[in-house]
């Protein structure tokens, strides 16, 4: 093989890897400049501004603050459910439990848009519920939870937690102690790989959302929906920047966590 | 105070809160829309009509063809971005691995936007073939818009995947084909490429589900693109047509379930979420 062939080769994918990055990039790149510039379309040098970001801020506060809140409750909702559930899950065993475990990933494999309208359809009439921003939140608790409940069996899993389950109870500990002192701090790489994906998948939830959401309980995803419709490009730019904001800590929070150690990684 | 309780009543205890939301806000609501999916005018019939109305049919079709276009594209580009970055250490690399996957939490919503940013009225491709061919290409806002935006999304959620096969191949299959006398293609098509298979089938049934049911997108580039999602929300909005809309929910749903169960049957365990 030729060292001169090699180098050719080398170069050939760089530069294919480099445009496809460029095409995930720039738009992004193109979207942060126009939120922070003062006119669009006559470029960065009609001047830099943080107007756009206020004017985001009056405008549509209410939907970040929303969202903030609607993503922690989820987060709550699915610890509390999901971390007892994987573990009388996972110690189990046997075909009831995977047939359960089958059911509760299900939302997985459906698109958000039918579990919307299966919400809607099925409590629509409850205006009260309807009308409240605990609608969005039962959406949001059913299409996370099969990531925490997935990512806390990986751990279990991935240290045999069922002898650890016998070692305390041999010293005769009972189950709910068990359960605290050492199921619950042995799977916590799964709970905080499982905890921030649900925030991120909530902050930025659209499909169901929309159609659960009212005008007086709109999200960041379906406020920036709304602007990109009606408002002129650096707004919609400065909101969507608001939304990299928020999003960007928790993705490197991730990687960061997914380079500690393969068993923490969430599973997906 | 729990010290008297079993085992058994315990996990029992601790599996009750999630049977419980489950069943209130999954099951039941989907057994409600598969109910009202069939009391139309048509009654039952509503569920043929997916396949044998012409309308829906064709829409239905063509939501498929833009999912199987996607899903091909997205496994070359990936495979080629993928196989690249695991196997080549340079400066810069991380940097750019974190680049290619940073737009794995974007909404629909949010990557329509990008693409309105790309290549809509304002965007930046218009304006350079307006300054080279003296037009202005947008795509934005028809089908091919959609399917840019459907490679945005699809593009980090592979690439991570293939790159996670890549690193567990055993390279000295490898070795032992390159000493046999197999040049660089070879090695490629008879022993890379039929390694990375459950990866491919894996990956490319997660975009194929994702594309069949993604709505933030379309719904941002134009509400007339007609994919199944779109025909969704309008027999629903617009129409408040509520059973035709519920009986292709149902259809949608079953489809993508069906893809992602029929990769997992070949490929293991290794296939699930549709972000």
């Amino acid at each position: 093989m030729s060292p001169m062939r090699d180098r050719l080769i080398f170069i050939a994918q760089l530069a294919f890897t480099l445009l496809v990055a460029a095409f995930l990039i720039v738009p992004a790149a193109l979207s942060i400049t126009a939120g922070v510039t003062v006119n669009y379309f006559r470029g960065v040098q009609s001047g830099l501004t943080l107007e756009w970001v206020v004017q985001v801020w009056e405008l549509y506060a209410d939907t970040i603050l929303r969202s903030f809140a609607i993503a922690l409750s989820t987060l709550g909702a699915t610890l509390a459910l999901g971390v007892p559930g994987a573990y009388s899950l996972y110690v189990r065993g046997g075909r009831l439990a995977r047939t359960i475990e089958e059911i509760i990933t299900l939302p997985l494999a459906i698109p958000g848009l039918a579990i919307a309208l299966a919400l809607l359809l099925a409590y629509g009439g409850f205006s009260d519920f309807r009308r409240s921003w605990l609608f969005i939140l039962a959406g949001h608790v059913i299409f996370t939870l099969p990531f925490m409940v997935r990512s806390v069996i990986a751990v279990f899993a991935a240290i045999d937690v069922k002898t650890l389950d016998e070692g305390a109870a041999s010293l005769g500990a009972s189950p709910w102690r068990r359960f605290r002192d050492v199921i619950v701090p042995n799977a916590r790489p799964g709970i905080l790989a499982g905890s921030l994906m649900v925030v991120t998948l909530s902050l930025g939830e659209f499909n169901v959302t929309w159609m659960l959401s009212t005008p007086l309980t709109k999200t960041l995803p379906v406020g920036l929906a709304d602007s990109y419709a009606s408002m002129r490009l650096e707004v919609a730019s400065a909101y969507t920047l608001v939304f990299f904001v928020m999003i960007i800590p928790l993705l490197v929070a991730m990687q960061v966590f997914a380079g500690w150690g393969a068993t923490a990684r969430p599973a997906r | 105070m729990t010290g008297t309780m079993t085992l058994r009543s315990f996990l029992a205890l601790c599996l009750l809160p999630l049977a419980l939301a489950v069943t209130a806000f999954f099951l039941l609501p989907m057994a409600k829309l598969i109910a009202v999916g069939a009391s139309g005018k048509t009654g039952i019939a509503a569920y043929a009509a997916i396949l044998l109305d012409a309308r829906y049919r064709g829409t239905l079709i063509n939501t498929v063809l833009l999912a199987a276009a996607t899903t091909a594209a997205t496994l070359v580009i990936a495979t080629v971005a993928g196989l690249f970055l695991q196997r080549h250490r340079f400066p810069g690399r991380a940097v750019l691995v974190a680049l290619l996957t940073f737009p794995l939490a974007f909404p629909g919503v949010v990557v329509g936007f990008m693409i309105i940013l790309l290549a809509g009225r304002q965007g930046l491709i218009g304006e350079i073939t307006l300054r080279l061919i003296g037009e202005k290409e947008v795509w934005a806002y028809s089908i091919q818009g959609l399917f840019l935006g459907y490679l945005y999304f699809s593009i980090p959620r592979v690439i991570l995947t293939i790159m996670a096969a890549v690193e567990k191949l055993d390279p000295s299959l490898e070795e032992a084909a390159r000493a046999l006398g197999a040049g660089p293609l070879a090695v490629l098509r008879d022993v890379i490429l039929p390694a990375l298979r459950p990866a491919f089938i894996a990956s490319g049934a997660i975009a194929f589900a994702t594309a069949m049911g993604a709505f933030g997108t379309a719904f941002t580039l134009a509400t007339n693109i007609d994919v199944l999602p779109m025909l969704i929300y309008t027999e629903f909005t617009l129409s408040a047509n509520v059973a035709t809309a519920a009986a292709l929910s149902v259809g949608l749903g079953l489809v993508a379930w069906a893809i992602l169960a029929l990769a997992r049957s070949v490929a293991g365990n290794a296939v699930a979420a549709a972000g």
